[in-house]
Order: C-alpha cells, then structure tokens, then sequence
C-alpha cells in the first residue's frame, strides 16, 4: 500500500519549506487515524466474562437452541416427530406430513423469518445476532470452555505468549478436543433430523450409514470447530451477509445498547483526591470494562458500529462499576440514538415500517396456517389430454382424455374410487375399476368422457373429478378438481 | 532507498522515494492467507480427481480434446452412461414380463399397462405421429386413430395385423362407370347416411345393384361378415352410416371424390392415397419393428381413445 503525502511543491519553493507546509499537517491526519485499525483477526480477542443481568438472558436465548440437540428425540405417532426424509420426499411434522406439492408453505415460512428479522431488527436492533445466532452461540459457549480450561483473559494471553510445555500442551489439546466433540455433536444432530436419531446410533458407528451422512458430520465437525473456534467475531465483521443486511434496517428510534455520551463525557479516570463538584468529569470513568467484555473487540462508546452485534454484555459490565462507583445504571443502556441525543424519542409502535412488516409477518402466519389446516391425505390432479383436445366417435358424440393422478400422501395404501359430474349426461370410461395408490406415491390413470352431440351447446364445459377412499382405520378421505369438456363448435 | 528507515516501527518495506514517499507492508490476515494456499491445494487435488487437464494432441475445437481422466474416474458422459445402464437395467424387468405376455393380457394389468402407455410414446412418435399425428389424431388423408371407427377392425389382434403388415386401400374410380346423375345419387346417399337419415329406396337399389356392398357390406356399415366368435369380416371400406369421414373435410364433395377416382387406382391421377406400409419384420431389409414393439404399440394405439 501506497500512502501518499505529498502534493507538487512548486519549484520556487525550498524542499523544507514544503516539508513544514504540507507534510507535517497530512503526518498529523495519519496520528489522528492512528488508533483505528480493521479487526481482521490478527490478535484473538479474549474477552472478559462479568455475571449480569444480560449474561443470564444471554444464556437463556442460547439454552433454545437445546432443541437442536435434543429435539430429534422427540417421538411421534411411533416415529421421529420431526424428520426431513429427503429420500422420500417425505417431511414429518408431528401429525402432519409435508410432501414437495405443499412447499408453496416453505417459501411462506421463509418469508416469515426474512420479516422476523427485519421486524426485530428494527425493534431492537441486531438482537439475532447477539442471542440467537449460532454463531454467536456456539463462539460464546467454545469460549466459555476456553475460559473453563485456560483462566480469565490475563492468563489466557500468558498461555498464548509462553513457550510450549507438556501443561500448556495438554490444556490446549483438551481444550481443541472438546471443541471438536461440539463440532461433532452439532454434525451429528443436525444430520439426525434427516436421517433420524435412533438410525443414526445404529448405523454410524458401524460404518453403515451412506457417505452423504458421513460427510456431513465431517462437514459440521470441522466447520463448527473453524468457525467457533478460530475465526469467531471475524465471521460477523467479513463472511456473514444477515450482518451487513440487519445494519441497514436500524434507524434513529431503533433501541440497541448505546452509550450516553451526554452523560458519560468528557470520560477520565477516578481520582481519589477529587471532590465530586468540582470534578469536571462526565459519569465515564474510562475503566474500559466494556471494551473487556465485547466479544467483538469494539468499543461501544464510539456509537452503533459494524462490529456491534447487540449481545448487551457491556451494559452489565457498566452497571457493575456503576454500582461500585454509586453514580446510577444505565450509562451503556437499550437507547435509541434519538433518546441519547436528548430528542423525543418516536414511539415505534408509530413507525409505518414497523406496522408493514407485522401486515407482512401476520400474511405469511395465515398463510402457513391455512397451509396446514387444509392440508389433506390425498391430493387429485386432472390434466386434460390436449393433443387431440377431442376425438368425434363414430356416432357423432365427442370424447375427451384425461389423465388423472391420485397423490397419496398417507403412510397407508389406500383404494379410491373416481367419479366424474358435469351439468349434462355423459358416459365415463376407465373409472370401473378401483385405483389401488400406494402410500406416498402418485398413481395416475386415464378416463375417458363421452357426451352426446345433443348436450353439447358450447365448446366447454365444466367437468368435476371426485376421488374417495378410506384408510384401513375406517377415515374417509376425499380430494375434489374441476377440468373441462371442450367440443368443437356446433 | 534510504540508509536509515526515517519512520522506524510503522511497518514499511524499506523502500523511499522523495524522502517520504513509501511503501507499507499490509499482508492479509494470517488466515485469509491459509485460506488462498489450501483454494490453491484444493485446485491440485481437483485436478487429479477430476478431469481437467488437456492431453496431446492439441486440438482447436474444445470438444474434440481429450483430458486427463482423473483419479475418481469420472465425467459427466460417465454418469450419464451409468444413469442409462440403471435406466434400461430397470426396464428390462419389465420388458421381459410384456415379452410373456400376450397385449390382452397386458391390457388386464394396470401396472403393465402403464408402464407399455408410457414407453410406447417414444415408439409412436417415432413410427405413427408424422401421419396420425402426435395423440392420434389423424391428418387429412391419414386416419384419426383415437377414436372408434376402424378401417380393418379396432381389436388388438388387427391392430397388431395392420402395424406387421400394413394396409393398402382399394377402390375402383367410377367416373367411367357410372353416369353424372348415379354419382350424384350416390354421393347424397352417403352424406344422407352420416346425417343418420335412411337414404331412399333409389339410392340403396343403386348401391347395391352397382356392387358397392362387396366392400362397404350390405348395411354399408363396412362389414361383410360377422364370424360366429364375433369377429368381423372387412376389407378396409368405409362404414358409411356412422358421422366419420375417412377422406376428410367430408359430405357431398369428398364423397363424389372418391367415388369418381377411387382409392389407390393407378393412372388415375386424382385417385384418394390410402397407403400404411408395413412395419413388422425387424431384421429383414425393410423391416423396421419387432414384434414386442408392435406388440406395445398395437396396445397403445388400442388405449388411445377408442380400442375394441
């Protein structure tokens, strides 16, 4: 990299002349630039861990994601209660059972989370990031570990500095083993949600499930170990795209963790000696425990930055000192910048952006409701033939082809009995016998419609196809679809 | 360059013009770097599992080059050639059970029955639609095949006979044979019997006295005769009295038509073509079916609409 510092000097000028005059002001922007420096992760950030209000919640998000461990346990109706068979195309859900044809659901589904997002971020800023998201999770509970084994930060910057031995050699190989074992444990779990968990006991270790399950574990081991082990804050600040997105979607009335810099500056150090009315200090004492504790390595007394991820950890770490120094909590606090810069703060409720995005999130939840409430065990399609469109019989009357498919989505096989109604008299071909349809599987047939010449007013008309069964245990099922006759003119 | 780094500690490669002018050493992050030589490791390893590089001779034409085969052995013609291995692997299973089976009997098991519809469409596209048209339905000139009006019977034993052997229609031109007035009789007796109207006396003394029912039948229904099993006697004449036309658009022109030039009738220039050649023989020199494909077809010309 280049750094410029010099414009033409123009020749009349001596050298040193021109060393005072330009240089030295452009060398003093390089001092004041000085203290930034991109977080590309050349150092580890180790932050320190301070027991709050914030930390407890913090930990109570987290505990949801338990249920990514624990839930393919879940039982159901004798089966996983919630399995992505993807062999089968086959997607339990408790009692229901998803097949491809309802996936119009999961667009909505995605939908919902995409305006959840959009929705909370507004609210309350990046709280994804800082509660939920994996990464930030699984980097909190690895660290954790890091913290368990190695000390507090201090002596986890000794450890790293100081030359190997057979100690540090073994609290770092415990350390990289417990991680892997989460890194596998995530493979391991997630993959039980498609595979199943108690099929996945038999046969991984037995080398007998397929290489899509092994590299998949093999894919999570390492990527968790990678991602939360090494490159942890690096992938908020320079892989992760919903960083970047959520950053744009705060504005001025948006709460986030903010420091009041009204009331914290100027910041400087306590003195013993000082007496409290003639300080000039603001309530900052410039301890920089809340730059201790981010696990982003940022500090968040130059405002809302790229690397805030809103985990609240420096709030609790104010508030301690706060308490000890006994000036009042809540200098580092969910503000909104409005509200820290001392202007009226706009009640959010009365944002148009935010009742948009709930008219959104409440569409899609109808949507999926809808979804699952229609949802039915057998599904009929009819496609008219259209090549030809219709056949004239030999006495005159008019035949049309359909091919109909009876989609079971049931785990029984099932037989079903095809009728046809239309407004006029018509003779129906290929629905004598009953169709036996396998369970989970499309079985179509062709049926014939022949309708006297006489009937026939129009070129179309409509046609309804009825098919019904009933399950071994006795519930009738019935799926309903509306075609067409077509003739040709009169 | 300078003998002494005037900014010692700033990270500077050393290097200075015009006193202050210098070059700043600011790698990548340490992992990023890892992360560019394993991307280059993996494109080695890609390039020994997979093919990728080129091999002598050199050749201009992309696709005419060959590669380097690769350590896994695969290519995506490869995995085509293996999906087509499985794909035939599972028809054979099936093509053996039709080989077994009579087309009655294919016709009686809906498995099957699917199976022949849907890989006889390949078939019929390939040797029917370019006259019968892509659904069977027909072109002018050629017979619509979906619908219930058969020429030479629409069981599935003829349909096998008209596929192995195919069809020659024969009608004599009238134009020397019968007067103006006889033609015009008998052309409005034909469309008077499509319309489902009797026809007149006149007409059916016409019709038979001139010999018209030794193809059309004495009915003019198409049948000479029914066999006491049911089966049915023609030789490929029209059924006059149903609503089809085989020489379409139909009615008193298309009628007069055909019987003034006849069907098939050498040195008459306006005569009606009715030709199907023959498709069974595979293996001699015209031949171009065997008798499992004629087999599959015959049931799906059969199922397309109006099979007997």
């Amino acid at each position: 990299m280049l750094s410029r510092s010099k414009s033409s000097p123009s020749m009349c000028m001596s050298w040193a002349a021109v060393n005072r005059r330009v240089v030295e002001p452009v060398d003093d922007l390089y001092a004041d630039a000085e203290h930034w420096q991109v977080n590309a992760g050349d150092e580890t950030i180790h932050a320190k861990r301070l027991p709050g209000r914030w930390r407890r919640i913090k930990w109570l998000a987290s505990s949801v994601w338990l249920i990514f461990f624990l839930g393919p346990y879940v039982r159901w109706d004798g089966r996983q209660a919630v399995l992505f068979d993807i062999p089968s195309r086959q997607y339990h859900l408790f009692g229901a059972t998803v097949l491809p044809q309802d996936f119009w659901m999961l667009s909505l589904l995605l939908l919902f989370f995409a305006i959840l997002l959009a929705v909370a971020t507004a609210l309350a800023g990046r709280v994804y990031c800082g509660f939920f998201c994996f990464q930030t999770v699984w980097t909190d509970v690895f660290t954790w570990i890091e913290e368990w084994l190695e000390g507090d930060p201090r002596t986890r910057r000794q450890l790293d500095r100081a030359p190997w031995s057979a100690q540090k050699l073994r609290i770092k190989s415990l350390k990289h083993l417990l991680w892997l074992l989460i890194g596998f444990a995530t493979g391991w779990s997630f993959v039980a949600w498609f595979y199943g968990i108690f099929p996945l006991w038999r046969d991984f270790f037995t080398g007998q499930a397929n290489g899509v399950v092994y590299s998949f574990v093999a894919l999570f081991t390492v990527g968790t170990y990678v991602l939360a082990g090494w490159l942890r804050e690096q992938v908020c600040f320079w892989l992760c795209p919903y960083a970047r997105i959520q950053g744009v979607m705060l504005d001025r009335s948006t709460l986030v963790p903010a420091y009041d810099l009204l009331r914290g500056e100027p910041r400087g150090r306590l003195r013993k000696d000082a007496e409290p009315e003639s300080d000039p200090h603001g309530d900052c004492i410039d301890c920089n425990q809340c730059v201790a504790v981010c696990p982003t390595g940022i500090d968040i007394r130059a405002g809302q930055q790229e690397g805030c991820i809103t985990c609240a950890l420096c709030i609790d770490a104010c508030d301690s000192i706060m308490d000890k120094v006994g000036r009042p909590r809540g200098l580092i606090r969910y503000a909104s910048l409005d509200e820290i810069e001392g202007q009226p703060a706009r009640p959010l409720l009365l944002s148009v952006r935010v009742w948009l995005y709930l008219a959104i999130l409440l569409l899609s939840v109808v949507g999926i409701g809808y979804g699952f409430s229609t949802l039915t065990s057998i599904e009929l399609k009819v496609l008219h033939e259209r090549s030809p469109l219709f056949v004239q019989m030999s006495d005159g009357s008019i035949q049309n082809q359909y091919t109909l498919k009876v989609l079971n989505k049931a785990n029984v096989d099932l037989t079903a009995h095809i009728t046809a109604t239309s407004p006029v008299p018509m003779e129906v071909k290929g629905v004598e016998d009953a169709l036996s349809v396998k369970h989970g599987e499309v079985t179509p047939m062709r049926v014939f419609v022949r309708i006297e010449r006489e009937h026939l007013s129009g070129t179309s008309l409509p046609i309804f196809f009825t098919a019904e069964g009933q399950f071994p245990d006795g519930t009738p099922v019935r799926a309903e679809r509306e075609s067409a006759f077509f003739a040709p003119a009169p | 360059m300078a003998d002494t780094n005037p900014f010692p500690g700033e990270n500077n490669t050393g290097h200075f013009w015009d006193d202050n002018l210098r070059e700043l050493k600011n790698p990548p992050p340490r992992w990023w770097m890892i992360a560019f030589w394993l991307s280059l490791a993996w494109w080695v390893l890609y390039g020994l599992l997979y093919p990728m590089w080129p091999t002598p001779p050199w050749k201009l034409d992309e696709t005419d080059q060959e590669f380097t085969q690769g350590m896994l052995d695969w290519s995506s013609i490869k995995e085509f050639e293996r999906g087509m291995a499985q794909v035939e692997e599972v028809r054979a299973e099936y093509d053996q059970r039709i080989a077994a089976m009579s087309a009655e009997e294919i016709l009686d098991d809906p498995g099957l029955l699917q199976y022949t519809l849907a890989s006889s469409k390949v078939l019929f596209g390939d040797y029917c639609a370019a006259c019968h048209g892509s659904g069977g339905q027909g072109n002018p000139g050629y017979p619509v095949l979906a619908d219930n009006d058969w020429l030479y019977g629409g069981t599935l034993s003829k349909i096998i006979e008209t596929i192995t052997g195919g069809r020659k229609g024969n009608m004599i031109a009238h134009e020397k044979i019968l007067s103006e007035q006889e033609v015009d009789t008998l052309a409005n007796f034909v469309v008077n019997l499509s319309k489902g109207q009797p026809g007149s006396e006149e007409a059916w003394a016409l019709f038979r006295g001139k010999g018209c029912t030794g193809c059309h039948g004495a009915e003019a229904t198409g049948v000479i005769a029914t066999l006491p099993n049911g089966s049915i006697v023609t030789v490929g004449a029209a059924n006059l009295t149903d609503t089809l036309w085989r020489f379409r658009p139909g009615g008193y022109e298309s009628a007069k038509h055909t019987i003034l030039y006849g069907v098939n009738q050498t040195g008459v220039e306006q005569t009606r073509n009715a030709v199907m050649p023959a498709f069974g023989g595979a293996g001699s020199a015209e031949g171009r079916l065997d008798a499992e494909q004629i087999k599959k077809l015959a049931v799906y010309v059969h199922e397309l609409g109006g099979g007997q």
